[in-house]
């Protein structure tokens, strides 16, 4: 029977089955700036063909599939557990969704969720009278 | 008659060893100045480690990484040691509403239970996974013994 491993610096293990099977929960910053909600989610071993990224109705979504590794050979040490990547995230800010872009760099996404114009902060120039 | 004698403290005495590595490893990381590494487990960044006939593996997770910010090398023929620093990306305006990714330098240790051929050791780092290939030294290798019926 595969081992239970749990990975403690990716937060939860969203289910306690068997290695194969289970779903880690990867970590993110999150930064917001005037235009943008940018995110950024460590994905190791991601491809950016295995990851599907959702935005509806403001719930953003992450899957990533992850084949497992190594593909053969006997463990010595294991510190951590290999398997796909999934998070939800619910963002109350209003979103420009056909603008929404994504990189994958070397295991990092880094999305960029642009807000509508309407909720950008505007300034207001004060007129002397 | 001394060798009988000295081999059941041999291993008390790498037993003692790793001990002090073990210590050596926890001084240095509360004095340590990197960030949000979790200090709760073993060492930082978590290694997996494992072997088939020819080569030992070793694979650490280290996402948005170069191979130009690690320092890799084995000492002994079976101390290998991995260096590095993961940069925070900088945010020149804007707010951080989350940080859960760790950041900061790290230096790990792992004493393989084999030795190896550390000039023929060889690095790859794919997709933010460091995977390093080290050939088993001749004398480390499994060989199949034939029994001779008599």
């Amino acid at each position: 029977m595969a081992n239970i491993v749990k990975r403690e610096h990716r937060g939860e293990v969203t289910a306690a089955e068997p290695v194969r099977t289970v779903t880690y929960s990867p970590p993110v910053d999150v930064v917001e700036t005037a235009d943008e909600l940018r995110l950024y989610a460590d994905l190791p071993g991601v491809r950016p063909e295995d990851l599907d990224i959702r935005f509806e109705n403001g719930e953003l979504t992450l899957h990533a599939k992850v084949a497992p590794r190594p593909e053969k050979g006997e463990f010595l040490l294991r510190e951590y557990g290999v398997g796909d990547f999934y998070r939800t995230f619910t963002i109350s800010e209003e979103i420009d969704s056909d603008k929404i872009s994504a990189e994958l760099t070397q295991g990092v996404l880094v999305l960029h969720l642009p807000k509508r114009e309407a909720v950008k902060p505007k300034r207001i120039t004060v007129k002397t009278s | 008659m001394a060798r009988l004698g000295w081999e059941p403290l041999a291993g008390l005495w790498r037993e003692m060893e790793n001990f002090r590595r073990e210590m050596d490893r926890l001084l240095e990381r509360w004095g340590w100045e990197g960030y949000g590494w979790p200090s709760l487990t073993a060492g930082y960044p978590p290694i997996n480690v494992w072997e088939d006939e020819a080569n030992v593996y070793a694979e650490l997770e280290l996402p948005g990484m170069a191979l130009e910010d690690l320092e890799i090398y084995v000492t002994g023929r079976n101390q290998l040691s991995i260096k590095g620093e993961r940069k925070a990306p900088q945010v020149e305006k804007g707010t951080w509403l989350r940080q859960e990714r760790p950041f900061g330098s790290f230096h790990r240790i792992v004493t393989l239970p084999v030795d190896v051929e550390a000039d023929k050791v060889e690095a790859r780092l794919q997709n933010g996974v460091l995977t390093i290939v080290m050939p088993k030294c001749e004398e480390a290798k499994p060989r199949k013994i034939t029994v001779k019926a008599v």
